[in-house]
């Protein structure tokens, strides 16, 4: 069994006490099942992620164990609820207080774009001027359905790779500006 | 930046200006211990709050103006997202200012249900409250005991309704729906399971020793100070004044059911978590009351005019195919006229002023929301305190940031 | 009770009443001018058999194309000996014209007034504080005018330096 062919398959056991795997493998392991969140809430998902972290839908078994409301120590920022203009420039900059790697998962209708709040004060989707992974659609949105993206988040986590992912930002942070550009009128 | 310009005017004057030893510290809006988004900067002289100032209007969502474009039934899903902890209350509250308006009476099967189902949430909302206040704390475990049935309830409002939170519960007329068989039996078990949970919570929290010393005689007003402020609500009673709207102007059924209001001694922590604690208890008197006695029943008024007609008919017969038409079209026509209505919410008197002009939409819709009134009260009470207990008080205060900016 | 009001308002305080109109409410409304809020209010809370010493809201609203003083800001009281009888005060006003604050009687009033300002732009002499309450303070406009559209009249200025994101290592 050549080294080669042993780690095609990162995990398979080599005997009965080692097992084989790719550094990148065990570390993207690692971060999916310890993935903290920074839960934003500000209006009604926040109450929504209240019962998911508490006894009967237990994110902790997730790994969400700890939320941190301190951008240094967490590694995801959940975006609960409506995000007015007088909040985004704070949820900017927490936003690039976090450490990377980050990513963002914008919870609701609100977040995502605006909801049913199409008025002067809201602004319409928090992919205005942050670049988002996951999106949860709901007004609010059960806690099987934030559960449900928070496995999803960690399926990506477990199969992309850093060059990848920051590829992907940049990617994504383009699209932004793109669409931000203002619009000329001749 | 361009949006902070004038806050950072107003405090670099303060900067310059601080005594000696005195710093300028800023607390939120995203913060863990204040729940909602609620900005206070506070002048503090080592752990003691000089002066404290409140910055709200984070999560404005434009209501007002929202119910000049909606029409009166579509205004309910506003009304959801107010006090989102304990929405049937809203719900209700709009929808009998609306009946009001148009003197229209509904059966009584609607008033029994409405009246359970606004205790049910008037329960839902001071488990939070008390259980929140036991995380900011750091009292973990009396939270998650009372958690599992406030999702108990949540799943008889969602039996109810289609929503666990955003019920949008009641039309103007009566319910959107019959309840479901086995309501009756489900709000008992709720009930018979709560008793037991709040005796533990009790033990768990309210008794504990630490829990007493941070809170007695933490964060209080007097009653002439509430009153000038325009408390209502659980914190009123705990300043000492008897106010409650279900007793002084009685709707729907409440003058008829047998209940008592707690009331405290000088608005500190304490005497705000036990007045909720025993409103909590006077709640299951009023449903133990009602629960057995849902008089069978329409579930909602004979006016084709002003509820919708059911479906079937709608698909089969012209008169119910006119109606549909014309109240979806052109909505319920309101006399036109004002009209003030309040009832007690979670939090104390929610009033809803309605203006119309005859038309589909009101003229103009202002909420009298409690938690705006008593929040300004939070920078007079927490002077000369630590920034510990400035904690306990503002989270003992149940501000709601959806109702606080509407 | 409304009858003991209004013979109070008319012996007392006839001076300051704006017209005498019936309006289709189930509060007893009466209409005062604006320089004369002040004196009403505290006359109405100290009289020893009305006692209106609740303040229950202060609101505000557009009557633009309706009426012809465009604003009424409107107060609305509560006697509470008096088996919480309410009464509501209003006060029309044309844009431009300002009226003085009832925050030394009643403490309450502060918030409400700067919450009339930021949505109508009514300006309240002797407030301690009349600045915006809800709004971002750069915020043009008073948007629960009838002449401000629902989404507003485009609101990225508010957020324009966050709209452009910089990535500066993008060269590498």
């Amino acid at each position: 069994m050549g080294l080669n062919e042993t780690l095609s398959k990162p995990g398979q056991m080599l005997g009965d006490m080692a097992q084989v795997s790719t550094l990148d493998a065990v570390v993207n392991w690692g971060k999916s099942y310890s993935l903290w969140p920074y839960p934003f809430a500000t209006a009604c998902c926040g109450i929504e992620f209240m019962s998911t972290a508490c006894s009967d839908n237990d994110i902790a078994r997730f790994g969400a164990e700890r939320p941190s409301f301190s951008p240094r120590q967490s590694d995801m920022i959940l975006v609960l609820g409506t995000i007015t203009y007088k909040m985004a420039p704070v949820l900017r900059e927490i936003y690039d207080q976090l450490c990377e790697p980050k990513y963002v998962v914008s919870v609701g209708a609100c977040a995502s774009s605006g909801g049913m709040f199409d008025t002067y004060g809201v602004v319409q989707g928090v992919d205005r001027f942050l670049p988002v992974d996951i999106y949860v659609p709901g007004c609010p949105p059960r806690p099987e359905a934030i559960m449900d993206a928070l496995i999803k988040l960690q399926q990506k986590v477990k199969t992309q790779g850093l060059e990848a992912r920051r590829q992907e930002v940049m990617r994504k942070i383009d699209e932004i500006n793109e669409k931000n550009k203002p619009v000329i009128v001749r | 930046m361009a949006m902070y310009d004038k806050t950072a005017q107003k405090f670099k004057g303060k900067f310059d200006n601080l005594p000696e030893g005195h710093l300028l510290v800023n607390l939120g809006p995203s913060h863990p211990a204040t729940h909602g988004i609620l900005q206070n900067v506070i002048q503090i002289d080592g752990e003691r709050i000089v002066e404290a100032d409140a910055i709200i209007g984070y999560v404005h969502r434009c209501f007002e103006k929202l119910g000049e474009r909606y029409d009166y039934n579509q205004f309910l899903v506003c009304t959801d997202r107010m006090n989102y902890i304990s929405t049937p209350l809203n719900n209700i509250g709009w929808i009998l200012t609306v009946e009001k308006m148009l003197q229209i009476e509904v059966p009584e099967r609607v008033t029994y249900v409405r009246m359970i189902i606004s205790e049910l949430s008037r329960i839902m909302d001071h488990i939070i409250c008390n259980g929140i206040l036991g995380v900011d704390l750091g009292a973990f475990s009396g939270m998650l005991h009372l958690f599992h049935h406030r999702e108990n309830i949540h799943s008889i409002l969602e039996k109810l309704t289609g929503a666990r939170l955003t019920t949008t519960f009641c039309r103007v007329g009566g319910m959107e729906r019959d309840i479901y068989p086995e309501f009756v039996k489900e709000v008992k078990e709720v009930i018979n399971g709560l008793k037991p949970a709040m005796d533990e919570f009790n033990t768990l929290l309210i008794r504990n020793k630490i829990f007493n010393d941070r809170t007695a005689g933490v964060g209080g007003i007097s009653a002439e100070d509430a009153l000038a402020f325009g408390f209502t609500g659980p914190n009123l009673r705990a300043a000492g004044v008897d106010f409650d709207v279900r007793k002084d102007t009685p709707y729907m059924l409440y003058d008829k059911v047998d209940f008592d209001i707690p009331i405290g001694e000088d608005g500190s922590v304490l005497h705000r978590t036990l007045v909720r604690m025993e409103e909590m208890r006077q709640s299951i008197r009023i449903i133990e009351q009602l629960i057995d006695g849902i008089p069978e029943g329409p579930y909602h008024a004979d006016l084709p005019h002003i509820f919708l007609p059911e479906k079937q008919k709608v698909y089969t017969s012209m008169e119910e195919l006119i109606y549909h038409f014309k109240l979806i079209m052109h909505g319920i026509k309101v006399p036109a006229g004002e009209y003030y209505m309040a009832t007690e919410a979670g939090n104390g008197e929610l009033g809803f002023y309605v203006v119309s002009q005859g038309d589909k939409s009101p003229w103009r819709v202002h909420v009298r929301r409690p938690c705006f009134w008593y929040y300004q009260a939070f920078s007079h009470m927490v002077k000369g305190s630590l920034i510990a207990d400035s904690i306990a008080t503002m989270s003992s205060l149940n501000v709601i940031a959806g109702e606080l900016d509407c | 009770m409304k009858e003991k009001v209004e013979s109070f308002i008319k012996s007392k305080l006839s001076s300051f009443v704006f017209k005498e109109e019936a309006v289709n409410s189930n509060i007893p409304t009466f209409f005062i001018k604006s320089e004369g809020i002040f004196p009403v209010i505290k006359a109405l809370k100290e009289d020893k058999e009305l006692q209106f010493n609740f303040l229950n809201d202060l609101t505000a609203i557009d009557w633009l194309g309706k009426k012809t003083p465009r604003f009424e800001v409107c107060y609305l009281l509560r006697s509470v000996p008096n088996k919480h009888f309410r009464i509501m005060l209003k006060v029309p006003l044309e844009e431009g014209e300002t009226i003085p604050t009832i925050v030394p009687i009643f403490r309450g009033a502060n918030w409400p007034e700067r919450e009339v300002f930021d949505m109508f732009g009514i300006e309240f002499t002797g407030h301690p504080q009349m600045e915006r309450i809800l709004l971002p303070d750069n915020f043009q406009g008073h948007p629960l005018r009838k002449d401000y559209p629902l989404e507003g009249f485009g609101q990225d200025y508010l957020i324009a330096d966050l709209l452009h994101i910089h990535q500066e290592d993008k060269e590498k």
